[in-house]
């Protein structure tokens, strides 16, 4: 039973750094119908990005995101702009293929800079834990999880409380009605799409900070997150936190109860139930023809 | 011109099946071996994702499984190497069908866009299990096959180039019928509108579900063959999502939905990627390369070399625009449209 709960709240606190990633992917689906399927590997560009800060500059993981997440918003809105826009017919599908390229791009050139060994972040909060009761727990966790919570909440304000806000929602909601009451469509399109990649580069940072990582890596990570917001339901934010959450929970009382093997194929098959009772997801909207 | 054609397929016919003798270069038997392979791969997958336009990411998994299947079967069996492998490759292809129908009734559950996800997802589930269940795949440890000692030099190719002709020749035979079957259309209805081709009557569940079904029979087969050709499988390589990817490209380049087009994308990609990965050996540039190449492909040659040929030479089709799915939809629906409005007017009438 303590074990368990001891699960449950590692699920919680992890669970933060994938609801981070997920909701990059979803915001980017919502708006714009694309399923950013390079999101894995911009996860662990960002990671190698923090990585590089901290081996070179001496400056910290947390504090770097200060600047890695400028450059990946920047990233993110010359992807958008270069090899998104352009598709102009079957853009969800497209999108896809494309996006894969980019992984596979973004995977080779990382593959050639930094090798496919596996690359373990350093930091006191990395080898330092912190006792509650008679469980440790290792502080970077705490510190990920406040990070996701900051940042969560940041995007909660941006989204209800601005008019890009209001913006977004509304493209959401329906593109071609947003396009006609004058809002810029394609400049939230952009600014979406970094939003969703800055998000990846706190992901990667956070992500970085409890797993070893190498390039191949993004595959891991893109099932989950598909996983993830499949389950959560395409395009749905609130999906995106509960799906998230519940995924690592499930995964760790799993590997806790059962045994890590199968920790993940638990979480799968979870998600297989879920797909036959409600093929659109928890809180997603039933797919259906385009007006 | 028309009389033209079936002298055109026969003299492509002759070509193929007396490749390996015109280039007995063991180097570039093996290239033949795996363009074969693929073509047959894209064919059955063109059969199911460019006709119905569920486009798939997922059916590597029934390659790797159809791997898995005959790696297996020989071990259990004691199947020696030689030919008797090669039987066992219908019931590779039916162990894959045996994942499929559940697999594909799930996934089929969801409309396009998550359904592509959904396949991707399934592949990493499947690569997991040949991961884990190590009594039976042995984890990353991998499996190895019977090798055909008696098989040697230039003559190692030959049985596996033949093979593989034989289930290319039924995959485009069937992938032809279909295309001109009631079937088929049933499949294209679903493509442009699939809640207007369900309320004029086609059984959609059905023929999304048989048509997913009978591409991963083949990629079971495939895989199988594959896997004796490389005599060695591991998780990561028998279940590799670049496979997807290059099914996917091809048919892409090729043109999606055509017959000729997907052949067409085999045979200049497989041959380009055997280039690539011989001469760029280090994983990274080679994955780098790979990428280039397919945003180039999917941004200027959206709609494939077969379309975009065929809409240079036929006038006609070129006033009608390109043959894409979203075009098609709106001619379907245009005619649609007019049609309610000739009732309409009938109505008025009376």
């Amino acid at each position: 039973m303590r074990l368990i709960v001891d699960a449950v709240i590692t699920g919680v606190l992890s669970g933060g750094i994938y609801v981070l990633m997920a909701l990059g992917l979803t915001l980017i689906f919502g708006v714009m119908d694309i399923i950013n399927v390079g999101q894995g590997a911009l996860v662990i560009l960002g990671a190698y990005l923090s990585y590089l800060l901290q081996q070179h500059l001496h400056i910290d993981l947390f504090v770097g995101l200060i600047l890695t997440m400028p450059v990946m918003f920047a990233l993110g809105v010359g992807l958008e702009a270069a090899f998104i826009r352009p598709i102009r017919w079957e853009r969800t599908t497209l999108s896809i293929l494309v996006t894969f390229a980019i992984a596979l791009l973004i995977q080779g050139a990382l593959s050639l800079t930094f090798s496919t060994n596996l690359v373990q972040m350093h930091a006191w909060y990395v080898s330092h834990s912190l006792k509650i009761g008679s469980f440790y727990l290792a502080w970077v966790y705490i510190f990920d999880f406040l990070l996701s919570v900051v940042l969560v909440a940041a995007l909660y304000v941006v989204l209800n409380h601005t008019k890009f806000g209001a913006g977004l929602r509304a493209s959401m909601q329906n593109r071609t009605a947003a396009q006609l009451i004058g809002i810029d469509v394609e400049r939230v399109s952009a600014i979406t799409f970094g939003i969703g990649v800055a998000l990846a580069a706190a992901g990667g940072m956070a992500y970085g900070a409890t797993s070893a990582f190498n390039p191949n890596s993004q595959y891991d990570l893109i099932s989950r997150l598909l996983v993830i917001i499949i389950l959560g339901g395409m395009g749905s934010l609130r999906g995106a936190v509960v799906a998230g959450f519940g995924m690592l929970i499930v995964e760790d009382v799993t590997s806790v109860v059962w045994s890590p093997v199968w920790a993940s194929t638990v979480f799968y098959m979870l998600l297989v139930v879920v797909l036959v009772l409600r093929p659109q997801g928890l809180f997603g909207r039933l797919e259906s023809r385009r007006q | 011109m028309k009389a033209l054609r079936p002298l055109g397929l026969l003299a492509l016919l002759a070509l193929a099946v007396l490749f390996p003798l015109l280039f007995p270069n063991p180097a570039v038997d093996t290239v033949a071996v795996l363009t074969v392979l693929f073509a047959t791969a894209v064919t059955a997958w063109n059969t199911f994702s460019g006709y119905s336009g569920y486009i798939s990411i997922g059916h590597a998994a029934f390659f790797g499984i159809g791997s898995y299947a005959v790696a297996i079967l020989c071990q259990d069996w004691h199947v020696p190497g030689g030919y008797l492998p090669f039987l066992l490759l219908p019931l590779a292809g039916l162990i894959a069908v045996a994942f499929a129908i559940p697999m594909g009734w799930i996934a089929l559950r969801t409309r396009k866009h998550t359904f592509v996800i959904l396949t991707i997802a399934m592949f990493f589930i499947m690569q997991l299990m040949a991961f884990n269940l190590r009594s039976v795949t042995n984890g990353s440890r991998g499996m190895s096959l019977p090798i055909p000692v008696s098989w040697s030099g230039a003559f190692y190719d030959l049985p596996f180039y033949y093979v593989g002709l034989a289930l290319l020749l039924v995959a485009v035979a069937l992938s032809w019928w279909i295309r001109n079957s009631k079937y088929g259309l049933g499949l294209l209805a679903i493509r442009d509108d699939e809640d207007r081709a369900r309320g004029l009557g086609v059984r959609t569940g059905a023929f999304k579900l048989t048509a997913f079904v009978l591409a991963a029979f083949f990629f079971g087969m495939v895989g199988g063959l594959h896997a004796y050709f490389v005599e060695s499988i591991f998780p990561a390589f028998a279940f590799d999502p670049l496979i997807d990817l290059m099914v996917a490209l091809m048919a892409f380049l090729g043109g999606l939905g055509t017959i000729s087009g997907p052949l067409l994308g085999a045979v200049i990609l497989v041959p380009a990627q055997q280039f690539f990965t011989i001469w760029f050996n280090k994983p990274g540039f080679y994955l780098m390369i790979y990428g280039a190449m397919f945003l180039a492909i999917i941004l200027l040659l959206p709609q494939g070399i077969v379309p975009a040929l065929r809409g240079r030479f036929t006038k006609a089709e070129t006033l009608a625009g390109p043959v894409r799915s979203g075009d098609d939809g709106d001619v379907a629906a245009a005619v649609a449209w007019a049609g309610d409005v000739g009732d309409g007017e009938r109505g008025g009438g009376a």
